[in-house]
């Protein structure tokens, strides 16, 4: 070793010839792993480019206007990915509404038990978050949907006089079923619950001890210091549990599929049925043929598109502003 | 000297086993007491009793009585609120809030208080003054307080803690992880400040006490060992573990 | 005045002797209410307490569901035979278990080696690279694809080529989204093997391909294998990419390549949603059943064995 410190190497010498054997099995297992590991980034670009592809049919037959149309027949062969969009974008956004704030105060909640049982809690929460989503699906639709057929919706518009109120009536929608966004929604914000309430949970474990004695010691109560203090030092990774949460519900599948009620329509209310766009592909899949099959594979180009998109950026916050942490402390 | 806290046989508990033995003390009002001793000796455990932070832990109790100006604050009646508004607290390391250096000050003060901006505003330049930082943040009252250097953040503590207008600032080996000219700087505060308020001031430094406070405590295994004027305190040590100690036979 | 606390607080707020002895800045008028900031916080508390026994209530209930509905349906029989379409007598699980054990591990086969592989790169090359950033960066949003697009993906590029479903495409389906997962937790669990092994084994005069297959990845082999279990555990349960590469079949699945394959997800699908039949919905409870109590039992497995992992 001490040739090559000093500079020099003399081609032939056994010590030298030896190193430059090493450096080469080094250079191959190093590129090995590059290569095994660059596949990402194959797979990536692989996923636009087949989805974009295949899907050129849907494209030329309606331009750019399929994504704000919202016919959807397929004797006539003329569809539109509008009721998907809508309604993946609506059920994602009852699942957080219901999820976020019952996660941030869970969390509030976990961190300060005694330790047994907030360990035993966490961990149990950890382990149902496992649970397959197909599970989920089943029980939202022998379970809870036939409960808010028969319970909740009845309770909500005709007992609580709900749908009585002119704007929330018909925001609410006067025909349920016990399917339809609403339940959806449910059932997607009790999946995305224990990710988003786990990670909350870490983060405001994290907080220094010292600067929540610092909070205390000012006179702030609990929750005084957890939403001005505690919150803030930790915005970035509980703003990246968020985005985790929303990624998952955009994409779900199997959890909505059974529930939503499977109409490929505009929802005008919260009880009515639908479709979200993972559920249009898994319904529509195995008899899709020609024309309605690239129309298919358009709608999983726009949730590509969709779910990148949210995790790209996701990512890019979460690094950005841990450099600027990292600066500041 | 009127006493501002009279502490009557305050005991105190980890769990089961016992930190505090039996303290009895006299704090004087508007003087600082440094708290001196070895380490794990109660130092900043029997500090901390003074504003009740130690009930944010489960199996930590004292049992006693503290006085402040004769009302008894480990009375549960006591609100704990309140009290922490009327005592401040500084820590070994500077924690500022994740805000800016004008959040950081203003913030105990919208806690309590239902003041205008201007108002505020005011309070947070009376504070800043009073702890000889406004003349190196007054231009940068925006940018986050995690952005100043140790001493600065430290000062700022100091801010915070004197908003809200205490009577007492409890300080736990403030300057312990702050380089020697920001250690000068705030201990030529200390002495600024003590006009204002009464001061407790845990620390390692023997020196550090000698320089800056009236009346010196020395601690031993939970327990007071003497406590006297400073002065006497390290020149005439009445009990010879003080004289051990001072001495650097330990600690 | 003397120093004054009350327990139940004064229309005004309380007096201090601050206050008293400088009436300008008398602030009694200015306090917030002490009482309104601590029923925030009691109520706060409360909602806490009832969210958290929703949300594990909730989760439990589901569980209870799962386990009520299915647990009278397994039976010997119900696990060694075939399914066979409604009607016929003797049906069971058997060809969908062997289906979902040879998908999830071609699915492993595929994966974990080149997954290994990469996350050795991340680990002990690409720290701090450009590459290894724009790499992990692609990792990290990959995990969160939605699996229906892999599903959608692998028929593109296998079913619509080979001509026909398969449980290989299957494989592939699970594979793929196994794969930034398992990189992922091996270059974390890489990662937390001290920097000062690495250094003596280089010392001694070691490749660095040596230090990292030989040490490094011996020492990490518990947090490898916590990760690969659980990847597998994650994929075992997913049934969207299943639905458009390997479908489903009533016969054993011995052509594994070239047909479809049955296999336990899928199963269940058909069972609960294609079928108006009490029988078929009890028997994919029964199949659903089997894969949470896998599913659980592998995480739980793995939290035990790994233990020092979750006690940060």
């Amino acid at each position: 070793m001490s040739i090559i410190a000093e500079g020099a190497c003399f081609r032939t010498h056994p010590l030298c010839v030896r190193e430059k054997a090493m450096f080469a099995t080094d250079n191959i297992f190093k590129t090995i792993c590059l290569i095994c590991a660059g596949l990402i980034g194959l797979l990536m670009i692989g996923f636009f480019v087949q989805l974009a592809f295949s899907s050129v049919g849907a494209w030329k037959e309606f331009g750019l206007a399929f994504l704000w149309s919202s016919e959807w027949d397929p004797v006539s062969e003329k569809f539109g990915a509008l009721p998907s969009i809508v309604g993946t974008l609506l059920t994602t956004t009852i699942a957080l509404v219901i999820a976020l704030p019952l996660s941030f105060v869970s969390a509030f909640y976990l961190v300060d038990l005694p330790v047994a049982i907030g360990k035993i809690l966490s961990q149990a929460l950890d382990l149902l978050a496992t649970i397959p989503s197909i599970i989920y699906g089943m029980w939202g639709l022998f379970i809870l949907a036939p409960i808010m057929q028969n319970y909740v919706q009845p309770f909500m518009v005709d007992t609580l006089r709900l749908g009585d109120i002119p704007i929330i009536g018909r925001f609410l929608g006067e025909d349920y079923n016990g399917f339809g966004f609403f339940t959806a929604g449910l059932i997607l914000s009790l999946m995305i619950l224990p990710y988003i309430c786990a990670i909350m949970r870490d983060i405001f474990a994290m907080t220094p001890p010292m600067l929540r004695e610092s909070a205390y010691g000012v006179g702030c109560t609990k929750w005084e210091t957890t939403k001005d203090i505690v919150v803030r030092y930790g915005i970035r990774g509980l703003l990246g549990g968020v985005f985790i949460g929303l990624g998952r519900a955009l994409g779900e599948t199997m959890a909505v599929l059974f529930v939503i009620g499977n109409m490929t329509q505009l929802p005008s209310a919260l009880f009515d049925s639908g479709t979200t766009i993972a559920a249009t592909l898994a319904n529509n899949f195995p008899e899709a043929a020609g024309v309605q099959q690239s129309v298919l594979f358009a709608l999983g180009l726009i949730l590509l598109t969709m779910s990148f998109g949210i995790q790209v950026f996701a990512q890019w916050y979460l690094n950005t502003t841990s450099a600027k942490r990292g600066e500041e402390r | 000297m009127p006493n501002k806290v009279i502490v009557k046989n305050l005991d105190f508990f980890y769990g089961k086993s016992q930190a505090l033995f039996d303290n009895n003390i006299e704090i004087k009002e508007k003087k600082i007491t440094a708290v001196i001793g070895p380490s794990g000796c109660g130092k900043s455990t029997h500090l901390r009793t003074y504003n009740r932070i130690y009930e944010l832990y489960r199996n930590q109790r004292a049992t006693g009585e503290i006085l402040i100006d004769g009302v008894n604050i480990l009375d549960p009646g006591v609100d704990v609120l309140e009290l922490r508004r009327k005592i401040g607290m500084i820590f070994q390391k500077p924690t500022p809030f994740p805000m800016s250096v004008f959040e950081n000050v203003a913030y105990p003060i919208r806690l309590h208080y239902k003041l205008s901006k201007s108002e505020i505003a005011q309070r947070v330049e009376e504070a800043l003054v009073g702890a000889s930082l406004w003349d190196e943040v007054k231009d940068k009252l925006h940018h986050s307080g995690l952005a100043l250097s140790g001493g600065q953040q430290q000062r700022l503590c100091i801010a915070r803690a004197i908003a809200t207008r205490p009577e007492i600032v409890l300080m736990d080996e403030p300057t312990s992880a702050i380089d020697p000219i920001a250690t000068l700087k705030i201990e030529e505060l200390l002495i600024h400040l003590k006009k204002q308020f009464t001061i407790l001031i845990v620390t390692h430094n023997m020196q550090q006490a000698a320089r800056v406070s009236d009346y010196t405590c020395f601690f031993y295994k939970g327990q007071i060992i003497e406590y006297n004027v400073t002065n006497n305190i390290f020149t005439n040590p009445q009990n010879k573990k003080t004289e051990e100690y001072i001495t650097g036979r330990f600690g | 005045m003397v120093f004054k606390y009350h327990k139940r607080e004064t229309r005004r707020g309380t007096l201090t002797q601050m206050q008293m002895n400088n009436p300008k800045t008398d602030l009694r008028t200015k306090r917030r209410s002490l009482r309104f900031r601590k029923w925030k916080d009691k109520l706060v508390r409360l909602f806490s307490i009832f969210s958290i026994t929703l949300v594990v209530g909730g989760m439990a209930w589901i569980l209870l569901t799962v386990i009520s509905h299915g647990v009278g349906v397994i039976d010997f029989k119900f696990l060694t035979q075939p399914s066979k379409p409604y009607g016929i007598p003797d049906s069971g699980i058997a060809n969908a278990l062997i289906g979902t054990l040879l998908i999830t591990l071609g699915a492993a086969v595929l994966s974990v080696p080149p997954a290994i592989a990469g996350g050795i790169y991340l680990s002990e090359f690409g720290k701090y690279s450009k590459i290894g950033h724009f790499i992990r960066f692609s990792a990290n949003v990959m995990m969160g694809i939605p699996s229906v697009i892999v599903g959608l993906f692998v028929y593109i590029i296998l079913v619509v080529p080979m001509g026909t479903f398969s449980g290989f495409a299957g494989a592939v389906a699970l594979a793929i989204i196994m794969f930034p997962l398992v990189m992922r937790t091996t270059e974390d669990m890489l990662g937390m093997v001290p920097y000062t092994l690495r250094e003596s084994a280089l010392a001694l005069g070691m490749t660095r391909a040596r230090t990292t297959i030989c040490i490094v990845a011996r020492a990490a082999k518990n947090g490898l294998l916590t990760g690969i279990l659980l990847g597998l555990a994650r994929v075992s349960g997913e049934t969207a990419p299943l639905l458009f590469t390997a479908l489903f079949s009533d016969s054993w699945p011995t052509e594994f390549f070239s047909q479809p394959t049955a296999n336990m997800p899928v199963l269940i699908t058909e069972y609960a949603t294609n079928s108006p039949f009490e029988e078929m919905h009890a028997a994919g409870w029964g199949a659903a059943l089997i894969i949470t109590l896998v599913v659980l039992l592998i995480n739980i497995f793995t939290r035990i064995v790994f233990r020092t992992r979750h006690a940060k």
